[in-house]
């Protein structure tokens, strides 16, 4: 049980505000630790852990690009291609949004999306957008905030509940592999064509809450 | 060949060069610690397969404490909202172009080279083609974006640093969560929380036993961030010897849902922190579970939607 200590230090830490580096720090020393590994080892652990993810950091790339397309004036254009389009609202928007994130992940179309190369310059700012119509920064930090975090939901959950329909994804062939230890052979299709109920359900129920998004902040508005 | 080595360096490049802009920032009050931190950043991507584990290790230590010690950067300046407003109507929708450039490229890449291969010749570990074409098509469309908005020349290092500076630690968090991944694992974290959904509920009905299954499928995804992790652990403990084999559920059936069920938990937890703390940052909310906060009544029903699809279907009828 004292191995969980370290999940226990996480859930305090990311609840008090330690800075989260410190937070997951100390949470893998405390785990290791309990497990009977000594800190050189850990330590050893860490680095190697750390460097062997460093694929992760290639997202990163985008930022120049999307720094220099912001400075000049890509978020405000963004913002504009919405607003002179007299029915889109934030919920349509993002409903938008994540229709084209699911049916292309869907495709096995992953790359189509992320939030530093899509959310933050263009979805995010057309969903803000669709509901600052008039004056250029109406919104209140809170309602701003609420709409960007939407933004970001939308392409997580895009892109989760449509990668898996397609055959060749990660977590099929994950699947596959770990039923094929134990000797249970299932062809990628049969496994693929169980993620669609769940894919339809997705759209429907964050569908639905897009739109309830849109009547509150009308009601907000009022 | 070009493989992960090479993508790191290329990563690297990013980090270190935001390293050098700090370091030549004179009037920034903590400028070493912050030239500091992004340089051992780039070290990490650059080097890191390099450099013995231990030494890794003590750098991403050194790395946390800069950043627990504070990185507080000074602001970049860059254009204001007339200067934006400006060149946005001037240069229109081409302000795309660059934008979309890295995913077209990116695709393009995967899709045109699948091997590897160019002229015959395999340039490329075929395992990395989609990162080697992100690479590419970043490098691209920074090209574009240059061409298109025609910057002062300082302005590309300028604009990342200032981007990169607004995101600060959580640049790194990923890869911190990933390493704590694998400290779970040696420490045997999985089992434990298998375990404990095993005694806590009596699996003696389908239902039960599917319950407890996608649940536990996303509490441990909750725990360790990652689907991947949970599903051979949870597959193993709950979803093979019960729900499969003592049950009869279907292995397709249980296996799909099952994933789908993590993803649910994904939504739910801090620790995938690329999905939900990151863009919480990358958003600029002030809220860092922000994301989290508009995520989870959605992954709360499909994951009831899951427990119904599997309990419905996967079993065999009578």
């Amino acid at each position: 049980m004292l191995v969980l200590s370290g999940i226990a230090i996480i859930v305090i830490g990311f609840l008090v505000g330690v800075n989260p580096l410190l937070v997951v720090t100390v949470a893998a020393l405390a785990s290791a630790a309990a497990a009977g590994h000594g800190p050189v080892e850990v330590v050893a652990l860490i680095g190697k852990a750390f460097v062997e993810g460093r694929f992760l950091a290639v997202v990163w790339l985008a930022l120049p690009m999307v720094g220099l397309l912001e400075r000049a004036g890509l978020r405000e254009r963004a913002r504009g291609i919405v607003q002179g389009l007299r029915r889109a609202t934030t919920g349509r928007v993002l409903l938008g949004y994540l229709v084209l994130r699911q049916i292309t992940a869907a495709l096995g179309l992953t790359s189509l999306g992320g939030h530093v190369p899509m959310v933050r310059p263009i979805v995010a700012p057309m969903a803000e957008g669709a509901e600052a119509r008039d004056e250029r920064d109406s919104l209140d930090r809170e309602t701003r905030d609420h709409i960007r975090a939407h933004a970001a939901a939308v392409d997580n959950i895009g892109l989760f509940f449509g990668e898996d329909v397609f055959i060749a994804i990660g977590s099929i062939l994950l699947i596959r592999a770990i039923l094929e230890q134990e000797g249970i052979v299932v062809a990628p299709l049969s496994v693929a064509v169980w993620a669609i109920p769940t894919a339809i359900a997705a759209f429907v129920i964050h569908g639905t809450r897009l739109m309830l998004l849109d009547r509150r902040l009308k009601a907000r508005r009022a | 060949m070009i493989g992960l080595d090479a993508v790191g360096i290329a990563a690297a490049t990013l980090p270190g060069a935001v390293a050098v802009h700090h370091a030549f920032d004179r009037s920034e009050a903590t400028r070493w610690r912050n030239a500091g931190f992004w340089a051992i950043f780039a070290t990490l991507l650059g080097a890191g397969p390099w450099l013995p584990d231990l030494l890794n290790g003590c750098l991403v230590l050194a790395m946390v404490g800069l950043a627990t010690w504070g990185l507080r950067p000074a602001p970049v300046a860059s254009s204001d909202d007339a200067a934006r407003a400006g060149s946005a109507g001037r240069i229109g929708n081409r302000l795309f172009v660059p934008a979309l450039a890295l995913p077209v490229l990116t695709l393009a890449g995967t899709l045109l080279i699948p091997d590897g291969r160019i002229a015959g010749m395999s340039l490329i570990d075929p395992k990395q083609v989609t990162l080697v074409a992100m690479v590419a098509g970043a490098f691209v469309a920074l090209l574009l974006a240059m061409r298109l908005t025609r910057p002062p020349r300082s302005a590309p290092v300028g604009e990342a640093r200032r981007l990169v500076d607004a995101i600060g630690w959580a640049m790194v968090l990923p890869q911190m969560l990933a390493a704590l991944g694998g400290v779970f694992a040696m420490a045997g974290v999985g089992k434990v929380v298998a375990d404990g959904v095993v005694n806590v509920v009596a699996l003696d009905t389908p239902l039960a036993a599917t319950i407890a299954y996608c649940v536990g499928m996303a509490l441990f995804t909750i725990v360790m961030g990652n689907a991947f992790a949970a599903f051979p652990i949870m597959t193993a403990g709950i979803g093979l010897p019960i729900v499969i084999r003592q049950f009869g559920g279907d292995p397709a059936v249980v296996a799909a849902l099952g994933m789908l069920s993590g993803f649910c938990g994904t939504l739910m937890t801090p620790m995938a922190a690329n999905f939900n703390i990151v863009p919480a940052v990358v958003l600029e909310l002030r809220d860092r579970f922000g994301v989290i906060r508009v995520q989870w009544p959605t992954a709360i029903l499909l994951l009831a939607f899951n427990i119904a699809v599997l309990a419905l279907c996967a079993f065999p009828k009578g």
